[in-house]
């Protein structure tokens, strides 16, 4: 028997399509047969796309028999997440804020990814508003690991990387804001990347953290990930802060004689099982002919505190908009004044997001704002130069994505400090604005681990060759049995 | 007893020259729109929209700044300034702030005004509209709902605070004229749009307590309000009653400034540098680009028409005071040259039946000449008729008072005029020989002394009520006296 279609890589679902080896149609069929099965387990998705995903699928296959051009992208399913809008399709951020938000616009990043042919199957589950580590703050409940389903996937794009790891679709988008989209790809052992900020347009991406956040591909492949990064790259004049620059294309390369800097403090921070994996896949980089040394970032250790005071700030103000009056869901204003409204209709966001508003309107309340804003800023700049001075003299750094395994569901929800302690290797890449991908790096007791791989503005190409030559020698096994 | 007043000012005015708002791509004419008609996903903060700064709004603030002689910062930068209010659909406005750096487009000016008064200029800064609350009966008391409708969210703002360095509302006044003035030569602000200018003042007396007043709707009512608060701060005083640091709304229909009903507590708005908009530069190649393209300042236009058309300061004052009516001015001197007259027929007799109409309130808002009927053709056809002596400028006068309502041309109202003259040249000259018989007298002096021919003109004038053409009459008057 064949191995089923949804087992395919993006290349060999274009190439399979195009050449009529099998339908857009029949892929998407065996899609969806495949999520009907595996989510049960997994709830990955938020929201599926069927009937329009099949249309889409019809048309892709109609253009192909008449000859037309069909796309780079096309036939590749994406799942979505849920903080990225979808015209007409319902876009919720996990959130009872938006439980029945529909968008009237689509995200820059969907309407490139539609026009190279891509389908969507459905939005992806998240942490509310994209506000945690684990996709346990979703109003739709938590994401299981597909690898170990009794435990987390990562988050906040937990959907997005389980969708991608479970065979539920090609590849995903997510977002990351300080680890969102690499978090989830470690504990979920797919390749998850983060753009440098103003690489991909974030207009109709729900705002959680705006000078820290990007949109960025998942999927099982560096090679999947490029093609996805190549579609949604690129200047838009929606969003000021893309560069204006020419649209970059990204290749896979085989570059032997990189040099790679291996973060001591992330090593030293994490699991021994996690640490003693790196040391593995820092060995198979020199075997492909890279040079590897440690190196210290001291700054790091106000990385966290930094990171948790802006994204804090920016939320606050970025979440006041939710007041029930635009959109929303059903609440009957009678006997209410409009500030005990918007009091009342406001109680329903989830503990997460109450907290990260709390903690952003006290960073930010007058008095305070040069002790914490002011200074968290003072620690981004002098990370970033930290940074500059190292990729001075490395092409790369490299470390753990993160410092501890998958652990289980529920066993850091009540101890919000525990689970910000995760994001310490991930934060780095979001407060300085380089890129980061992680891409998967064996097992330790049987659960993943990611490696990161961190480069200098807009170095994505340099980073992807690491990946590449990475991916190719650790062959890392690919996806779960569920 | 003496007191000192200190009045500060908090100037208001949407850049409706911009076209489009200040964040997005919709219309700036919102005006008579169907509510929530003008909006689009930007301007009414839907989840994941990201605000695109409008170019041409800057180059309108700098221009502002530069006519206020403010200083330009490197560059600018937003900050969002965060409360709760059901007219924001983000709950954050889109300004600028110089706490933490200067970020606002202009500070530290200074503008002349009156006859030789100045006020310093704290700060010019651009920032975004909120949207409009309509109470269901009118007022925010009496109403159990409030519509709220979008269409002017995000209209570009250019707010001007100034120093509290006036001290009688009529200077005030005469401060919001300049600006008015300012404003409207350099394009950025049509201020006959309702709502398109407004103002705050604070008010304090003798080092007391500062009160902010808001809610005047327009330029013309902030005088007032003005004289009615102090009046109110000083009775307190007088009676040794301290003066509230407070908020207080300006009543339009009583004219009173009354308690605000709900409580402004100081709020604090947790300003923070907005991270979808990227610094601004500005750099010498803007200010000299923004220096190049700016309009002619009122200023400015003043001394060409003193020193280009030899127009006396009043009258170029005047002209100046209000851009409709310089332009008007400049526009009849491209029909016809003759600057002086032309000044003079605009100033003093053309402005008579526009006086007339501006006592009226609700005229304020609409444009000068609007209702009369004279453009700058009539106006120079009128004063080539005088400048040839077809015409006497009583004749003029009498023709003007016609024309601005029938809209004809004054040459050929003159025409008709002339005409119906030559019709009764007959009944003048009935007319002059029935003086000629009644006063023979006066007649035998004029032959001698031709002075008295005067006083036969009047006696023509009299009996015939004002209708002669006195010109007409004196020639035929002369004409007999040599006859007889």
């Amino acid at each position: 028997m064949p191995l089923p279609l949804y087992t395919l890589e993006a290349g060999q679902v274009v190439e399979g399509i195009k050449n009529r080896e099998f339908s857009a149609e029949e892929y998407i069929s065996q899609l969806l047969g495949r999520i009907e099965k595996v989510e049960p387990k997994v709830n990955a998705f938020v929201t599926l796309n069927k009937e329009e995903g099949l249309n889409r699928a019809r048309m892709l296959d109609k253009k192909i028999r008449d000859g037309e051009q069909s796309g780079p992208l096309a036939g590749v399913a994406l799942s979505i997440k849920d903080n990225i809008c979808t015209k007409g399709m319902k876009t919720t951020c996990a959130s009872k804020m938006l439980e029945s938000y529909i968008p009237a616009y689509d995200a820059t990043v969907i309407k490139r990814l539609m026009s190279a042919g891509a389908i969507i199957i459905g939005k992806a589950n998240l942490d509310e508003f994209a506000m945690g580590s684990t996709t346990e703050f979703s109003r739709h409940g938590p994401t299981r690991n597909p690898w170990d389903i009794s435990r987390v996937s990562g988050g906040s794009s937990g959907g997005s990387a389980a969708s991608v790891a479970a065979l539920e679709c090609t590849a995903s988008l997510g977002s990351d804001t300080g680890g969102s989209v690499r978090c989830p790809a470690s504990f979920c052992s797919v390749v998850g990347l983060k753009p440098t900020y103003g690489l991909v347009s974030r207009f109709g991406l729900v705002s959680y953290a705006n000078s820290l956040e990007q949109i960025g591909p998942v999927g099982r492949t560096v090679s999947d990930v490029v093609s996805i990064l190549n579609v949604i790259a690129g200047s838009d004049e929606n969003d000021h802060t893309t560069i204006n620059s020419n649209k970059p294309t990204y290749s896979l390369q085989e570059r032997k004689g990189l040099r790679a800097g291996l973060v001591m403090e992330f090593t030293e921070g994490a699991d021994p099982g996690v640490s003693k994996m790196i040391y593995n896949a820092a060995d198979t980089l020199e075997k492909q002919g890279c040079k590897c040394e440690e190196v210290s970032l001291p700054s790091v250790q106000y990385a966290l505190a930094s990171y948790y005071t802006i994204a804090t700030a920016e939320a606050s103000s970025n979440l006041a908009r939710y007041d029930n009056i635009r959109y929303g869901f059903d609440m009957n204003p009678e006997g209410y004044e409009w500030n005990s409204y918007f009091a009342k209709a406001r109680s329903n966001f989830g503990e997460e997001a109450k907290r990260r508003i709390i903690v952003g309107s006290y960073v930010l309340s007058s008095g305070y704002y040069g002790k914490y804003y002011l200074k968290a800023h003072q620690v981004r700049s002098l990370l970033k130069h930290e940074m500059e001075t190292l990729f001075k003299r490395y092409d790369v750094l490299i470390g753990p994505t993160m410092p501890i395994l998958p652990f289980k569901i529920g066993e850091r929800i009540d101890d919000p400090l525990k689970m910000y302690l995760v994001d310490i290797d991930t934060v780095v890449a979001n407060l300085t604005g380089m890129p980061a991908i992680s891409v998967p790096a064996g097992f330790a007791d049987g659960l993943p681990v990611g490696l990161q791989i961190m480069a200098d503005q807009f170095a994505e190409q340099t980073m992807l060759d690491i990946a590449y030559l990475f991916e190719q020698a650790a062959k890392v096994q690919r996806s779960p049995e569920l | 007893m003496a007191t000192t007043t200190k009045i500060g000012l908090e100037i208001h005015c949407q850049l409706t020259g911009a076209k489009s708002k200040l964040f997005c791509r919709c219309s700036s004419d919102y005006r008579g729109k169907a509510p929530n008609a003008n909006i689009c996903p930007i301007c009414a903060g839907l989840p994941g929209t990201l605000p695109l700064l409008n170019q041409k709004t800057v180059e309108f603030a700098a221009m502002i700044t530069l006519a206020l002689g403010c200083k330009f910062p490197d560059d600018i930068a937003f900050y969002r300034k965060n409360y709760f209010y059901p007219d924001l659909p983000k709950n954050f406005q889109l300004t600028q702030y110089n706490a933490y750096s200067i970020t606002s487009i202009g500070v530290d000016g200074k503008l002349e005004y009156g006859n030789g008064k100045d006020a310093r200029i704290r700060r010019v800064q651009l920032e975004e509209d909120p949207g409009r609350l309509v109470y269901a009966s009118g007022s925010m008391d009496t109403s159990v709902y409030v519509l709220i409708d979008y269409n002017r969210a995000g209209m570009p703002l250019v707010e001007i605070v100034t120093e509290p360095d006036f001290a009688d509302p009529k200077d005030v006044r005469m401060f919001l004229d300049k600006i008015t003035s300012i404003i409207e030569h350099l394009g950025v602000c049509d201020t006959k749009l309702e709502g398109s200018v407004r103002c705050d003042a604070n008010v304090s007396i003798d080092g007391g307590n500062k009160v902010e007043i808001k809610n005047i709707s327009s330029f013309a009512d902030v005088e007032k309000a003005l004289r009615y608060e102090i009046t109110r701060q000083r009775t307190m005083a007088s009676r040794e009653i301290q003066v509230r640091s407070e908020t207080r709304h300006w009543d339009d229909a009583r004219k009173v400034t009354k308690e605000s009903r709900t409580k402004e507590e100081e709020q604090d708005y947790r300003y923070f540098p907005e991270p979808d908009i990227p610094m601004v530069l500005l750099g010498s190649e803007f200010v000299s680009f923004i220096l190049q393209s700016m309009p002619e300042l009122p200023d400015t236009r003043k001394e060409r028409f003193m020193s280009k058309y030899g127009l006396s300061a009043h009258i170029a004052q005047v002209l100046i005071g209000n851009k409709e009516l310089a332009d008007f001015f400049e526009s009849t001197l491209m029909i016809y040259l003759s600057p002086k007259e032309i000044a003079n027929w605009i100033v003093t007799d053309l402005m008579s039946f526009v006086d007339e109409r501006q006592k009226k309130e609700e005229d304020k808002q609409h444009l000068l000449f609007a209702g009369l009927k004279v453009g700058p053709e009539h106006i120079a056809d009128l004063a080539r008729l005088v400048d040839q002596e077809t015409i006497n400028r009583a004749t003029a006068k009498q023709i003007l008072g016609q024309i601005v309502r029938t809209g004809e041309m004054p040459s050929a109202l003159a025409k008709k005029m002339h005409a119906s003259r030559i019709d009764d040249a007959s009944v003048l000259a009935q007319a002059v020989q029935s003086v000629f018989q009644m006063e023979q007298a006066a007649v035998h002096d004029a032959r001698r002394n031709s002075n008295v021919a005067n006083f036969l003109l009047g006696k023509v004038m009299k009996i015939t009520k004002g209708t002669a053409d006195p010109k007409i009459a004196l020639e035929m008057i002369q004409k007999k006296l040599k006859e007889d």
